[in-house]
């Protein structure tokens, strides 16, 4: 656990970003874009320092409700849910706390990596604290930006290039700027869209390593379509499924070792065997 | 131990009822509460201020002052609610929704007090008479303006029958065609868009008139619209043809066809919408420039329907010249051209829109007839 | 089975493979995008790769085709060599007659052949810098606004809207400048004259107000916006949701997201945006010509009366001038020609190299 400290870009005010990692819970979650309805009542607890891995066929909702998870969801236009989603008991929806807080403390990793090109590679380590008001000078931000890169397993390949653009880095390299960039404003949470599909499997495994290190001071909620995966880096699992006139649902949810070696529901049996799906 | 959750199977429709949706605000009532306070306590400072305490004075100053004053205070207010950071997002988003509104509101204005000043005086004989029998003390409504619409129609008219083909080729040269020139051409039709109309005008003027004899006509004039059309015309249907997409190309291609007939058989058919709306824009484009008619179609205040000899009128000239005579009579004839001006410019704009709003490969009535008859030939 | 077969491009896949298979003469077709693409093998340079030649022989249809099309295109480039030509030709005698002392002279009185753009080229500038300080800001504003800010349901009318604005005459924009904002611009001109006249742009030495090149900048920078924002709103909108997404992710708030994301995409589209308002407010002639008081020499006092523009001294002048004033004021057209055409070069130079070019259309 680190302390970053550092000003406020227009003030001298120090703040402390110790955190810890946080436990979710999801209740009744429904979720709607335009009239049409693609979750159905999904309840899950996310519990701190574990990887949960949601999987299922495409177009089961996996997605939306990790959007839903951090408050993504809102941005699509015609979007709307229902349901409490909590963060250590604190409702992120209706609690007093504006969306930019909540969206720090769940950080997120999306499917197509999404360094800000226009940035070297350190300020797009710096970007999210930046954008949350907190400017580090020197010797300050350059901890952070080590301190990152190492989490996300990226320091060694760029440090002696860190003020190259964002942009130029390999697209495995690229995601695990946007994991160090996530890093960097120490989320309680980190949510992970199908972080490798787009990804080489050399890279995916340097992708999976990195969550194995950083699950001690992060909790991670990953959407994956390989099974494979979701048994390497998950200890909780949860399986969502949809028919096609019915919105997506959680077959069944527990520990990633027994929902793939006994798991309770024959869909479920066949999903994690790669029978249908 | 696995758990197995509901809904166990399909999930009963009949429940979706009793949800209740989370409502999100970015804009709460508090939000609107300190938005409505800081507007009048800056009214009311602004005023304190401005009227009595400091020897200024003057309308738009005042707004000007109240608008910097209120931003200021709302600033205050928003940091001392949500923190520094929101405040910038709160600035930033009244900054933004104010200019954007302020700007519509103001240019729709300009639109409006031509509409407002130009249609009492507007009468039927507008369309009908000229200006041969009127002068300057003539009332305001009399005369009209048939000359110079007819003279407008043929000009622009003589000028699209250039630029269609020209710029719809040279777009195909752009776009389809392509290699070493493509680029440079791409820059120089950017660089003639940027020609100062009056120069179009003037260049005509010294290159026929002066160089080759050729008088003041409407071919004249529809020649200095056309430099200004074209690069117009060339742009807009260059981006109508790149959207059509290369794999229908070289799906084409790919059965054996000709470049040629790719062209004409699949890539144009499929941009044809596109096309038309680029021509339309390029027409209200033209449709009101003024300066390249005064060395060219230099003006008449009689009908001459003949674009290939003598000088003629057009809409845009007329409302020039009436203009500037300074007499209650020929000011108020101008705005009413000016009126009749920004309907035929708005009208094209709506046609323009009605069409390409469309969106690519649409088939419209008449070709879909067309494209029935063929196929039962077959 | 028919109805399977008509696509909405409106014509069957049938009858175009049934005419392609008509043609008479099917030359080989060979795209010729495998041009360019070269293979360095840099650790062994022993061996050459010996490429493969396409040789593209195309059917007679297809020559004239290309033949057409490059002719069309060649119509652009003759007519921009042609304005130049013409314009210097006819300017010759009076460029010769002032020689260099045209780009310095101050004066312009060409029948005592003593004339220059000098001071013609700093007024039009005026106007045109006042124009744009005006337009820039609340341009990318009002795309700001449109694209990011405004409710999705009247993004796409505001848009059009926009579109319209920007075809509106000129002469529109200069009558209503005269009629309706003048006596009212008078009124902010004094207010400024009397309390920043201690700022030496703002200063007043005469007390007309009424044709300054501040209003006539005004009125051309109301012409200007739609202009600047249709371009920067294009650019705008076609920020990558993706990298917008990450930044709201991170905690950003929707102005720190503009701020770290649209803004530096949009950076191409601004600049491109702004000098195609400069070009457009370099070339004004008619809301120009109807509002300022012409004047000839140079002054750096915008909001008293009194200022011009290349474009709008050849309008007002060129039929009452001698012969020899008539070329001078070509020649006068022939430097607001290259002085447009550096900007727009230098335009399309800077945009071509920002990230967002591609998707700028100027």
């Amino acid at each position: 656990m680190t302390t970053i400290t550092g000003n406020w870009d227009d003030g001298a005010q120090v703040i402390d970003l110790t955190r810890s990692p946080a436990s979710m819970r999801a209740h009744n979650v429904s979720a709607w874009f335009g009239n049409h309805k693609v979750l159905e009542r999904v309840s899950l607890d996310i519990s701190a320092h574990q990887v949960t891995a949601l999987i299922g066929p495409s177009g089961c909702g996996k997605s939306t409700f990790l959007r839903i998870l951090n408050r993504m969801h809102e941005l699509v236009p015609s979007a709307s849910l229902a349901g409490t989603v909590l963060l250590d008991g604190e409702d992120i929806y209706r609690g007093p706390k504006p969306v930019t807080d909540i969206r720090r403390q769940i950080g997120m990793v999306f499917q197509k990596p999404n360094p800000f090109p226009a940035m070297s590679i350190a300020d797009n380590v710096l970007s999210g604290l930046r954008l949350s008001g907190t400017r580090l000078h020197g010797r300050s931000a350059h901890a952070v930006v080590q301190q990152s890169l190492e989490r996300a397993g990226l320091w060694n390949e760029v440090r002696r290039r860190l003020s190259e653009p964002g942009g130029a880095l390999s697209g495995g390299q690229q995601q695990r700027l946007c994991i160090a960039r996530a890093l960097a404003v120490e989320p309680r949470v980190l949510l992970m869209d199908e972080p490798c599909s787009a990804l080489d499997p050399t890279s995916t495994g340097v992708i999976e390593e990195t969550m194995a290190h950083i699950a001690h001071d992060v909790t991670i909620v990953i959407v994956t379509h390989n099974m494979q995966q979701a048994q390497r880096v998950s200890q909780q699992c949860a399986f969502f499924l949809a028919t096609h006139d019915t919105p997506g649902y959680i077959v069944e949810s527990g520990p990633t070792e027994q929902m793939f070696s006994e798991p309770e529901d024959p869909r479920t049996r066949d999903y994690v065997h790669g029978r249908f799906g | 131990m696995s758990q197995t959750i509901t809904p166990p199977s399909a999930p009963p429709q009949a429940l979706q009822d009793d949800e209740i949706r989370v409502k999100i605000r970015r804009f709460d009532r508090a939000d609107a509460a300190a938005l409505g306070a800081c507007a009048l306590s800056a009214f009311c400072l602004d005023w304190l201020v401005y009227e009595r305490l400091t020897p200024l004075s003057g309308g738009l100053g005042f707004w000007i002052c109240w608008y910097a004053a209120f931003l200021l205070m709302y600033g205050f207010v928003a940091r001392e609610q949500r923190g520094p950071l929101a405040a910038k997002d709160r600035v930033a988003s009244v900054v933004m929704a104010s200019t954007g509104i302020v700007v519509v509101v103001a240019l729709s204005f300009v639109l409006g007090y031509v509409v407002f000043r130009g249609y009492h005086a507007l009468r039927t004989n507008f369309f009908t008479q000229t200006q041969e029998f009127t002068g300057p003390l003539s009332k305001a409504t009399d005369g009209g303006g048939a000359h110079a619409i007819i003279g407008t129609i043929e000009e622009v008219g003589l000028a699209t029958l250039i630029c269609v083909p020209l710029g719809v080729l040279s777009a195909v040269f752009l776009n389809e065609v392509g290699g070493r020139m493509a680029r440079p051409l791409r820059t120089l039709v950017d660089a003639m868009s940027a020609v100062p109309s009056i120069l179009a005008g003037l260049f005509i003027y010294v290159a026929l008139n002066l160089s080759l004899g050729l008088h003041f006509s409407g071919f004249l004039a529809a020649l200095a619209l056309s430099i200004l059309m074209l690069p117009t015309v060339t742009r807009a249907a260059e981006v109508v043809l790149r959207l059509v997409p290369g794999g229908l190309r070289e799906g084409a291609l790919a059965l054996g066809g000709t470049e040629w007939r790719v062209s004409r058989m699949v890539v144009l058919p499929t941009a044809r919408i596109g096309l038309v709306t680029a021509v339309i824009l390029g027409i209200a484009r033209v449709v009101g420039e003024t300066a390249p008619l005064i060395f060219t179609a230099f003006g008449n205040p009689k009908t001459n329907a003949n674009p290939f000899s003598g000088a003629q009128q057009a809409l845009p000239l007329m409302i020039w010249q009436l203009y500037k005579q300074p007499l209650a009579g020929p000011v108020q004839r101008a705005w009413t051209a000016a009126f009749v001006l920004v309907i035929i410019v708005l009208a094209l704009f709506l046609i323009a829109r009605v069409i390409g709003g469309r969106g690519p490969g649409h088939v419209g009535f008449v070709r879909r007839r067309l494209n029935d008859r063929r196929n039962r030939v077959q | 089975m028919r109805a399977l077969e008509v696509n909405a491009l409106g014509f069957t896949w049938r009858s175009l493979f049934c005419h392609i298979c008509r043609l008479e003469s099917l030359g080989p077709v060979v795209a010729t995008r495998m041009k360019g693409r070269n293979y360095v093998s840099s650790s062994v340079e022993d061996i050459r790769e010996e490429r493969l030649e396409i040789r593209v022989s195309r059917p007679p249809a297809d020559r004239v085709y290309r033949a057409v099309a490059r002719s069309a295109g060649a119509v652009t480039l003759v007519v921009m060599g042609l304005i130049f030509l013409f314009l210097l030709l006819r300017s010759w005698p009076a460029l010769r007659d002032a020689r260099w002392s045209f780009l310095t002279e101050s004066k312009w009185n060409p029948d005592a052949h003593q004339f220059g753009i000098f001071a013609l080229m700093i007024l039009t500038f005026e106007i045109a810098i006042v124009a744009l300080t005006i337009a820039v800001p609340v341009s990318i504003a009002t795309a700001l606004y449109i694209t990011e800010y405004a409710p999705r349901a009247v993004r796409r009318p505001l848009t059009s809207l926009v579109d319209l604005l920007a075809a509106v005459p000129s002469i529109v924009f200069g009558l209503w400048g005269r009629a309706y904002l003048e006596p009212r611009m008078v009124n902010l001109s004094k207010w400024l004259a009397r309390h920043l006249g201690f700022i030496p742009i703002f200063k007043v030495t005469t007390n007309t107000f009424a044709g300054s090149t501040f209003i006539a900048g005004v009125v051309v920078s109301l012409m200007v916006i739609p202009i600047c924002t249709a371009v920067i709103r294009e650019v705008f909108s076609q920020a990558p949701p993706g990298e917008k997404e990450g930044a709201l992710a991170l905690g950003g708030t929707r102005w720190g997201m503009i701020r770290a994301v649209v803004l530096p995409f949009g950076r191409g589209g601004i600049i491109g945006g702004s000098m195609l308002g400069l070009g457009r407010a370099l070339g004004e002639t008619i809301a120009v010509a109807l509002i300022i008081s012409p004047i000839t020499d140079k002054t750096i006092h915008i909001i008293q009366g009194g200022g011009n523009s290349i474009a709008a001294l050849i309008a007002n002048r060129f039929f009452e001038s001698s012969p020899f004033a008539q070329r001078a004021l070509m020649a006068a057209g022939l430097a607001l020609f290259v002085v447009t055409l550096l900007v727009n070069a230098g335009a399309s130079a800077i945009v071509s190299r920002s990230r967002s070019g591609a998707a700028t259309e100027i």
